[in-house]
């Protein structure tokens, strides 16, 4: 678990860095989108509340 | 993917304890005024979603708040056809928990993504300043735009609004990148530009403002968000500092130029 000692994943070339950065990125970003901007219903009624307090747009 | 997974690791722990601190913030400061508002709109005649099983709760609240607007149970409110929605209680909060995780955990991923790309957070200090940028990107630009709004309270079309609050967050996100990373001052006329661009454009407004919310009650509820999203960001900032802290074993080779 200590094998990268300075940054994270230190022994990784700079474009596999790029990539492995930007996918957590957009898991991050998926992540967001499904749970605060979904059109669906259903997904919309679950986090209605944390919609409203997070001041995405509703409705 | 050691990288991806360290990532993913870091993002996780520190979304869920700002996740948790946000849903107990959330559960005083801001869902007793998102259920007061519900109140109106279904005094209202039922608007978009009206939470079908009336809640005991808003029905004490009900009475509370005002004598003009009948309890919900007497509505009886034209069951519109919404899907599955979370019972009302327990049920409705547990969801909101469970949002209030998943997402931290997604705002995290993008903290870190971001932040590695920049040196990484190497301290709960850093974390702080990070923190503090993310509360900007995500809450503070496209609230000045489209202020937290309460349910039956009338607002521009979703989708329109949906595009202007992302364009929005990444324009200023674009912007402050461009201040703490570039020493140029051109890029920084940019930054300017792209942090105001939003703004000059304008959000999605909706045709009327008349709305059964009481501007005191929308007002509290502009502030209540703001205030727990605030702290939400210090605290997901402040975390993934500590935990970075641990994981990578040492600090001291970390850029600490963002300070």
């Amino acid at each position: 678990m200590n094998t990268a000692s300075v940054s994270l994943g230190t022994s990784v070339s700079s474009q596999s860095r790029f990539m492995q950065l930007a996918l957590a990125a957009f898991l991050g970003i998926f992540v967001i989108g499904f749970v605060g901007f979904s059109h669906i219903d259903a997904v919309h009624n679950a986090a209605h509340d944390y919609r409203h307090s997070m001041a995405f747009p509703c409705h | 993917m050691t990288l991806f997974r360290n990532v993913v690791f870091i993002a996780a722990i520190a979304g869920l304890v700002a996740g948790v601190v946000l849903a107990c913030m959330q559960a005083y400061a801001t869902v007793p005024l998102i259920l007061k508002a519900e109140v109106y709109e279904q005094a209202g005649g039922g608007h978009q979603h009206d939470h079908a099983a009336a809640p005991a709760a808003n029905a004490t609240d009900a009475n509370a708040m005002s004598t003009a607007a009948p309890a919900p149970a007497e509505i009886a409110a034209p069951a519109e056809d919404e899907g599955w929605a979370p019972a009302d209680g327990f049920e409705r909060f547990a969801f909101s928990v469970v949002s209030n995780i998943v997402t931290g955990i997604g705002f995290a991923l993008i903290l870190v993504a971001a932040s590695e790309f920049a040196g990484g957070i190497g301290n709960w200090r850093q974390g702080l300043f990070w923190g503090l940028a993310g509360f900007a990107v995500f809450t503070l630009a496209p609230g000045l735009g489209l202020p937290p709004e309460l349910p039956a309270m009338p607002a521009a079309d979703l989708t329109q609004r949906q595009i202007w609050w992302t364009a929005t967050m990444v324009a200023t996100a674009a912007g402050l990148g461009l201040i703490a990373f570039r020493k140029s001052l051109p890029l920084a006329l940019l930054a300017v530009a792209l942090l105001v661009a939003p703004h000059i454009v304008g959000a999605p407004q909706p045709d009327s403002f008349g709305t059964a919310i009481p501007e005191g009650l929308h007002h509290q509820f502009v502030v209540a968000v703001t205030l727990t999203n605030l702290v939400f960001w210090l605290v997901l900032g402040a975390v993934v500092g500590v935990v970075r802290g641990r994981f990578t074993g040492t600090a001291a080779s970390l850029r600490d130029s963002f300070v």
